[in-house]
């Protein structure tokens, strides 16, 4: 059973793979390349120094923008879980920067800033923002009164209740916002550098497509899907399972 | 320093329906120092906000709670009806996170005392409820309070284990007397635990009468005892029996 549960990944993952060879063969043309072509351009890619740059800096913008989006985001929203009037003050805007479609974030932030790098990221942040919010609201608008009062009541002052009292009920939201966060801020990021910037993984998709390359177009996305794999199996996962040890 | 003068004109609130309750009027009580004071009432009658009120958790009120000559505030240790542990902390931090200063030995020397010294580093949520509440009993004696407050803490805890926590309970405040103020509605246990009992009515609450137990500390085990003593009480204040 367990044997079974292991292999059934590894089994999916093959099936998947030769369904893409069977098709490439089928079809016969170059905008569906075979699987090993493909490897063969993302081993090229990486060893000219190509992708781990592109690559390289494209992950820097994530991680800045991730860090300053998901940063505000608790504050915010630990803000107006904690404050009724804050929070039905503010509930229009949140529904106005929800909507608000990235592309036109994105183009207003490079008209208003000029095509620079912080205008870049303030384009990705003024989109992920929003979703952190109200992801974080929601965990502080539950908050357990009970525990709140105990703290409360043994004096634990402020820091020791955000500690040890807040952040570990709003651990599963904000794990939450961290995991739809790095699915939303890539993709943004690839839009944000396609149109303003002249390196990143956004940038050389553009390139490629302008070439007809297909081949590495897959190249780069299986770059990426491994590095944001690797986020969650090395990062992630190790933190949720350090973070709930005490659940039973 | 810690005996307590309770004068609560009235405290009310209002429910979801938009419908003022008044959970207590007239409340005039003074709890003198190092007693341990049973607060004896009907289910609802708000002794949980009266506790809630004196631990200044809910500060809604018309009145005064005043503690002793000085206007220092005392350490208060609250014993919740439910235990309020923290699931994400260990036994231990759960203690040592309600002290200033974690003393290793005063958490030590409790956690033989109730028994609990092997399950230290373990999680709440492995715990049985009866464990659970002597951690909430430690964590409340572990601060050194003056006044010590108790919302039915062995409610759902059965009989043997009750009778057990109970035993501890009295141990630990004889080592260290304080004020306790213990709210429960079963009139055996406020018998087998108290220095004086206080009846109290259904809402709005007020006092109904106040009642020395007589009975030596050494006898509190002694069952007949107990009941005889409760019979009595019946036969002397009968306007008590519809309380409970």
């Amino acid at each position: 059973m367990n044997l079974a549960n292991k292999a059934l990944p590894t089994l999916s993952f093959l099936l998947l793979i030769t369904i893409w060879h069977g098709l490439a063969l089928y079809i016969n043309d170059p905008s569906l390349p075979l699987p090993s072509v493909v490897l063969h351009v993302l081993w090229q890619e990486i060893i000219s120094g190509q992708l781990p740059h592109h690559l390289g800096l494209t992950l820097f913008r994530l991680i800045i923008s991730f860090s300053i989006a998901m940063f505000l985001g608790c504050a915010i929203g630990i803000a107006l879980g904690r404050n009724k009037t804050l929070d039905v003050f503010f509930d229009n805007w949140l529904v106005i920067f929800l909507n608000i479609p990235a592309l036109v974030t994105i183009i207003l932030c490079y008209v208003w800033f000029g095509l620079s790098e912080s205008a870049a990221i303030l384009a990705v942040v003024i989109n992920k923002l929003p979703n952190v919010i109200v992801t974080i609201r929601e965990g502080a608008k539950a908050l357990d009164r009970d525990l709140l009062e105990m703290a409360r009541c043994y004096q634990f002052g402020k820091r020791k209740t955000f500690l040890h009292v807040i952040w570990p009920q709003l651990h599963p939201f904000v794990m939450a916002a961290t995991r739809s966060g790095l699915a939303l801020i890539w993709k943004i990021i690839l839009v944000v550098e396609l149109l303003g910037r002249s390196d990143g993984m956004g940038y050389q998709i553009h390139l490629f497509f302008q070439l007809f390359d297909v081949a590495s177009i897959l190249a780069y996305t299986i770059a990426f899907i491994t590095v944001i794999q690797s986020i969650e199996l090395f990062i992630l996962k190790p933190l949720d399972k350090k973070a709930l040890r005490w659940k039973r | 320093m810690s005996d307590i003068h309770i004068d609560i004109q009235n405290k009310t609130y209002t429910t979801a329906d938009s419908v003022q309750h008044t959970a207590i009027a007239n409340l005039k009580l003074t709890l003198p120092e190092n007693n341990f004071v049973c607060l004896v009432g009907p289910s609802g009658c708000g002794k949980t906000t009266l506790l809630n009120i004196i631990a200044s958790l809910d500060t809604q009120y018309k009145g005064e709670i005043t503690f002793g000559q000085q206007h220092k505030k005392p350490k208060i240790g609250y014993i919740f009806q439910n235990p309020r542990l923290l699931p994400w902390r260990t036994v231990r931090e759960n203690i040592e996170l309600a002290l200033t200063y974690a003393s290793a030995a005063i958490i030590d020397s409790l956690l033989e005392t109730m028994q609990l010294t092997h399950i230290q580093h373990k999680y709440p949520e492995h715990l049985s409820l009866g464990m659970s509440r002597r951690i909430a009993i430690i964590r409340a004696f572990a601060i050194n309070p003056d006044i010590l407050l108790m919302d039915e803490p062995f409610v759902s805890l059965d009989a043997p284990t009750a009778r057990q926590v109970r035993g501890l309970l009295i141990d630990l405040w004889q080592q260290r007397p304080h004020t306790i103020l213990f709210v429960t509605h079963d009139l055996r246990e406020a018998i087998a635990l108290a220095d004086q009992l206080v009846f109290l009515s259904a809402a709005p609450m007020s006092v109904v009468s106040k009642v020395k137990v007589t009975i030596p500390r050494a006898d509190r085990n002694n069952e007949e005892k107990i009941e005889n003593f409760r019979q009595q009480l019946f036969t002397h204040y009968p306007d008590i029996i519809s309380l409970l």
